[in-house]
């Protein structure tokens, strides 16, 4: 029998947990390791006046935007532009059920082991789009409609190479249970990225894309659009679109981990020691990419989604399938 | 369980947009308020805006998204596909390459339309 109120109880418990997790590490401390590693690559020092080497740095910025008044212009469609945020924000902490951080004895240290994980995961992550069509629109401001547009669009294309990927992660693992697909992979060589490594490359760039980072942030092109689809936003709801992104960002991170580096595997470290390690090795490759590689243009991109990466994927699952039933 | 499961997803979406807005309420009590009319017009490079931005707009967006509709349809059919083909055996394999040449042949005839050119 369920014991409902502990299990509600518990759920709050790691709700509450889980964001405050997001928050400080993804959101805070990720934007922090941005700056650095940004101004690492370019030969700059980055921030390093607040705290020691600029630790507090986003602390400050975040105590400073909730000091910061919510200007919402007279033309904007209200209900729809205050909503925009949430479900982006929201839409970020939820891929992260299904993540699994490691193990503790017997027990995984996951919120949830879904049985349907991946299927959820994809969901969730395109339900950053709605929040970001929402909030482009309802600004009726150019520079936002435009960037709200080319988002859906990038977003849109990118989710079907995505989705490619992780049925051929799903026909190789015969699950779609994140927990499972990390115990159907066997130590460094039987990890899926050797074996599924075109289904890996296709992840990673489709990834790259579907959290609108460079060389796909054409959203918000900060040269051309402003700030793309928050151009009018202010304060912490600007604060909350960056946690909502970098939340993803992170998740797209765990989950590459999850499915093709073998999740918490590996030898003498403890299990989430391992996750972590594998975790900021591939947010530290994004943040690679972004300081790396100039923007693409939206045919550029649109092209490379449709015309390269779908038809990989597909060809690569009828590979995968051949290859496991003969 | 799998009711337990949802429990856990459903109250994550509540929790989360509880802590959410509770950041909004901090600065609603915090931050200061001011207004005069110039603050709340739309920026627009520093010019007073020229119309609406709700106007018409290109429709190649629509056609992405048309194309994106047909496609993501096929890859909710391929995870079933992808848990069970093993026990299936070659049958559900050369039935779902017949599925995927259908597909493909539909990406191609897009491909040739221009429906994925952008210009």
């Amino acid at each position: 029998m369920v014991n409902w109120p502990l299990e509600i109880l518990k759920a709050f418990a790691l709700a509450a947990l889980m964001f405050t997790f997001l928050a400080i590490v993804a959101a805070m401390f990720g934007v922090l390791l941005e700056r650095k590693i940004g101004g690492w690559i370019q030969s700059r020092l980055g921030p390093k006046h607040i705290g020691p080497q600029g630790l507090l740095q986003t602390l400050a910025d975040t105590i400073k935007l909730l000091q910061k008044e919510h200007i919402t212009p007279r033309a904007v469609d209200a209900a729809i532009f205050n909503t925009a945020p949430l479900i982006v924000a929201v839409a970020g902490l939820m891929s992260w059920i299904v993540i699994p951080f490691g193990t503790l004895g017997q027990r995984v240290l996951v919120v949830r082991d879904l049985n349907i994980g991946l299927v959820f995961f994809a969901g969730m992550a395109s339900m950053t789009v709605i929040g970001i069509l929402a909030g482009g629109w309802s600004s009726n401001n150019k520079y936002s409609l435009l960037g709200g547009l080319r988002s859906a669009s990038q977003m849109v294309s990118y989710e079907l190479p995505l989705g490619l990927a992780l049925v051929a992660v799903a026909m190789e693992a015969g699950t779609l249970s994140t927990v499972g697909i990390v115990q159907a992979q066997g130590g460094w060589l039987g990890s899926l990225a050797f074996r599924q490594f075109p289904a890996f490359v296709i992840f990673l760039v489709a990834a790259t894309a579907e959290v609108n980072r460079l060389p796909f942030d054409l959203p918000e092109a900060e040269s051309e659009l402003v700030a793309g689809y928050f151009s009018e936003y202010t304060g912490m709801r600007f604060a909350l679109f960056q946690l909502g992104e970098y939340a993803e960002m992170f998740a797209m991170a765990a989950m590459a981990t999850t499915l093709f580096l073998g999740g918490w595997k590996g030898p003498f470290l403890p299990p989430l020691v391992w996750f972590l390690i594998k975790m900021y090795a591939v947010v530290f490759l994004f943040m690679w990419v972004r300081w790396t590689y100039p923007r693409y243009r939206l045919d550029q991109l649109l092209n490379l989604s449709w015309k390269v990466l779908l038809p990989a994927g597909l060809i690569w699952i009828l590979i995968t399938g051949y290859r496991i039933t003969f | 369980m799998v009711l337990v499961d949802w429990l856990y997803v459903g109250v994550f979406a509540v929790v989360g947009t509880a802590m959410a807005a509770l950041s909004l309420g901090i600065v609603w009590a915090l931050a200061p308020r001011s207004d005069y009319p110039q603050k709340r017009t739309t920026y627009e490079s520093g010019v007073v805006p020229f119309g609406q931005a709700w106007a018409q707009f290109n429709v190649r967006y629509y056609l992405f998204s048309l194309v994106f509709v047909i496609f993501a349809v096929e890859v909710i059919y391929l995870y079933p596909w992808a848990i069970v083909f093993r026990q299936l055996g070659r049958y559900a394999f050369f039935s779902m390459t017949i599925f995927l040449v259908i597909l493909f042949l539909g990406l191609v005839y897009a491909w040739r339309k221009g429906a994925l050119e952008w210009s």
